[in-house]
């Protein structure tokens, strides 16, 4: 059995470089079980040996704040890794010790991997490694992770510790003297009774008992509550003895004292300053201007103009090739299969649910490799400071705004990237509440329905049109957020301390393999679930067929045309190829017949499940002025918003309707006596706020961890949306409109 | 002695924090960030809004909702 090596350190320390250079393509994502943390492993080979690398979540400290912490102290406890490389940043060396000292703390193997040489010595810190190394009681290797300096010596040293037969014994940190007091006699206790001993080290357990940790309390109360009663009661005892003498909580004093410990190696000769300290470096210049209080905004705004830009224009020439690909094989498919049901579900079952879900992929990949650049860069915490204050006010957070601008805030982006892009939010709630409204933003594929109903009852100031529906989707989203916040996911918002880390020039190979691996977890895992709801889609709008009787019908009105042509224009019609010209009166024909094949699509349609089901809902949509086309039309929009205008175009007997060419329908509309102004403006609410489209609700079930929060965004949303719709139709029929 | 919350600190001004009065889950968060008694601070700036504040430590840069800088205690230089 390979042995395994994790990797701990602090978020931008370098931890992802050195996975990447030490794994190369070797490497796969997946996740911890029951948590949507990203696990990411590979296998490092050299000529002596073969590791199996693990990428912990970066953390700054052991405690259980977040998931991150909380995955990777399980990992390092349960599954006893042969060494974990802690990676530091060596230009920030103080902060990143706190880690380092927790995980001595808890008796782990650990090699410390230097990094980041390149930038303390730029910043005029010199360190003392040898020193240092042996203050910790562990090797220490200086590395520069970007460009694989040191790579060797860190794998040569990891492989000693790993071949160590000793344990090495654990820190032990005087903490004061009322604290070592305490520890020793939890010890004691926790010993005696092998309290969790099996998994931890006593004076671990003693410690977290002391800092009040949820987890491990949690953990005890199961395992054996009398134990874990007296420990508290001895933790209680301490806590208030400490908050009447020193006026502090004892796990104030525990980190103080971590901290102390810290400077005193730090102290001892093992960093030394040629540089002031607190002179400004690059990334503070840059902030000046960057976050400066006018400058910042505008940049902010240019920026995310860019980033919509690349995604969504740059994208459209991979976009296209995608579609020719899948076009391509549609109309293979097309020509080749004999005609009949299986035909029609491999072309609109199987080709178009595949080529949905595959279809998102170029624009993913933009998406994603601009987040990375942003991310990588640093900037994104730039904006989130920028604009925490606004996103605050509705519960969430300053980093919310990136996935609301990619799901469409300006009009035209795509739900889909927009929740993956909440990854970028670390906090629980905030981006909970943030990935449930994000598809409320105005994604290309509701502009058609948008734009199909604005031209046929609003011609006269589309712009204007346009422009308060984005808007609309904006203000519905954040009050939501709001709603949500105070009441499904209501609790205080997670404290906000965030690092700006420094500017980086991040490396294209990072990016790339950054960029890769999110699109294809992507790919595997929606690819899977849309298949299935996309045949399952396809079936209720094609079944059951038209009964005989009726079949029978529209080929007697076939064939009663086609009696009535004379033979020389009905042989023009069958050699007809694509492009000719056609005799006027072979066009006349041709037009009868699809005529007549448009309204069997119709009849066929009103027939189907889906059909039924609009039929049965007009007796609540009516409500809301849609009648069963309308609802036909909103059932099929839940596979793809594209597919709304195509529907609407069968169910109002137009045959297809290409979404970008709709003028014949909007004409329809207009002149429909179930139709007017009103009537438009209640469904453009409705699409704006119903249910995601399924792969956005895969999606979002994948993000938030669970099944429910899909199907609650799909039930909430539609129901949300029915009211605003029914709302404004009766409000604005009362008014005479 | 000048203490005052780190809230009311202006631009560039510096000092060495003398309490938090925070627990539970944001005191560890902040303490985990480094900050603690002793250390020193040195105020960067504001977001455009005047709210969050970043603030320099130990070398890297932070930053705190002004909600959360009023529960630290700043003895100011
Ligand atoms: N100058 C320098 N930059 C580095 C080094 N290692 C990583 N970086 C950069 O630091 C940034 C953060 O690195 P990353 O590996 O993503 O950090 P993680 O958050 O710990 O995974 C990226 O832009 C890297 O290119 C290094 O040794 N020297």
């Amino acid at each position: 059995m390979t042995a395994t090596i994790a990797l701990a350190g602090n978020p931008n320390a370098g931890k992802t470089s050195l996975f990447n250079v030490l794994t190369g393509a070797r490497q796969h994502v997946g996740n911890y079980p029951g948590v949507t943390v990203e696990k990411k492993e590979g296998i490092y080979i050299d000529q002596e040996r073969k590791f199996r690398i693990v990428d912990l979540p970066g953390t700054y400290s052991l405690t259980a704040y977040s998931m991150e912490e909380v995955v990777a102290r399980d990992y390092l406890v349960n599954e006893e890794p042969a060494v974990v490389i802690d990676i530091l940043d060596a230009s920030n060396l103080e902060r990143n010790l706190y880690l380092t000292v927790q995980l001595l703390e808890l008796g782990v193997r650990v090699c410390v991997a230097l990094n980041m040489m390149d930038v303390a010595k730029n910043r005029g810190i010199s360190i003392n490694v040898d020193k240092l190394s042996m203050l910790l009681g562990a090797p220490v290797i200086p590395m520069v992770a970007r460009s694989g300096i040191g790579k060797k010596e860190v794998m040569v040293a990891s492989g000693e510790v790993a071949d160590l037969s000793a344990v090495r014994p654990k820190l032990e940190i005087t903490y004061g003297e009322d604290i070592d007091q305490a520890l020793a006699e939890l010890t004691d206790l926790i010993k005696e009774h092998r309290f969790l001993t099996d998994t931890y080290p006593a004076l671990w357990i003693a410690l977290k008992y002391i800092e009040e940790d949820k987890q491990i309390k949690d953990l005890g109360k199961g395992a054996d509550p009398e134990v874990s009663a007296r420990l508290e009661k001895i933790v209680d005892r301490l806590s208030r003895h400490l908050q009447k003498t020193l006026n502090t909580y004892p796990e104030a004093l525990i980190a103080d004292h971590r901290y102390g410990y810290i400077k005193s190696i730090i102290r001892q000769g093992v960093v030394t300053y040629h540089h002031k300290q607190d002179r400004l470096y690059i990334s503070d210049k840059i902030d000046k201007v960057v976050t400066n209080r006018f400058a910042g905004p505008m940049i902010a705004a240019a920026t995310i103009f860019g980033l919509y830009q690349f995604v969504f224009v740059y994208s459209e020439v991979p976009v296209g090739w995608f579609e020719g690909f899948f076009g391509w094989i549609g109309g293979f498919a097309e020509t080749h299969l004999p005609e009949g049901l299986l035909k029609s579900l491999i072309i609109s079952g199987i080709i178009d649910g595949v080529g949905g879900v595959l279809g998102f992929v170029p624009l993913l990949m933009f998406m994603f490799f601009g987040i990375s650049l942003l991310e990588d860069s640093g900037y994104l915490a730039r904006v989130a400071f920028m604009l925490d204050r606004v996103f605050r006010i509705f519960g969430l957070h300053g980093s919310s705004v990136m996935a609301f601008i990619v799901s469409g805030g300006i009009a035209g982006g795509c739900a889909v990237p927009g929740v993956m892009a909440t990854r970028t939010l670390k906090s629980k709630r905030e981006r909970l509440a943030t990935l449930l409204t994000v598809p409320f933003m105005n994604c290309g594929a509701k502009l058609p329905v948008f734009a199909l109903l604005v031209a046929a009852f609003f011609s006269e100031n589309q712009a204007v049109f346009m422009f308060f529906i984005t808007l609309a989707a904006w203000v519905g989203a954040l009050l939501v957020a709001k709603l949500f916040r105070s009441t499904i996911i209501r609790g205080a918002s997670a404290p906000f301390v965030m690092e700006l880390p420094p500017y980086r020039v991040p490396t294209f190979r990072g990016l790339v393999i950054h960029t890769w691996e999110r699109t294809w977890q992507y790919i595997r895992k929606a690819g899977t679930v849309v298949l299935s709801i996309s045949i399952l889609l396809w079936a209720m709008m094609t079944f059951p067929g038209l009964p005989k009787s009726e079949e029978h019908g529209f080929d007697n009105a076939r064939k009663k045309i086609l009696a009535a042509t004379p033979l020389n224009t009905a042989s023009g019609l069958d050699s007809q190829k694509m492009g000719d010209d056609l005799s006027p009166q072979a066009e006349s024909v041709r037009k009868a017949l699809l005529r007549v094949d448009a309204q069997e699509a119709e009849a066929a349609l009103k027939h189907s499940v889906a059909g039924r089901m609009g039929i049965a809902l007009e007796k609540v949509s009516h409500w809301a002025g849609f009648d069963w086309r309308t609802n036909i039309a909103l059932v099929g929009g839940f596979a793809a918003k594209e597919i709304v205008v195509a529907t609407m175009g069968t169910a109002y007997s137009l045959g297809e309707v290409d979404p970008e060419e709709t003028m014949g329908l909007s004409k329809k509309l207009a002149n429909s006596p179930n139709w007017r102004p009103l009537v438009a403006l209640s469904l453009i609410f409705f699409v704006m706020f119903y249910t995601p489209c399924f792969v956005a609700v895969v999606c979002i079930s994948r993000e938030a961890g669970s099944w429910k929060w899909g199907a609650f965004s799909m039930i909430f949303n539609t129901l949300l949306a029915f009211m605003l719709a029914v709302l404004i139709f009766q409000i604005g029929s009362a008014l005479g409109f | 002695m000048n203490v005052r919350k780190m809230r009311q600190m202006l631009k560039n001004q510096s000092g060495t924090i003398s309490a938090i009065r925070a627990n539970g889950e944001l005191g560890r968060r902040i303490r985990d960030m480094g900050l603690v008694p002793g250390a020193s601070i040195t105020i960067r700036g504001h977001a455009p809004l005047k709210d969050p504040v970043a603030l320099r430590v130990m070398g890297f840069t932070l930053t705190l909702r002004n909600s959360e800088a009023d529960l630290i205690d700043v003895e100011v230089k």
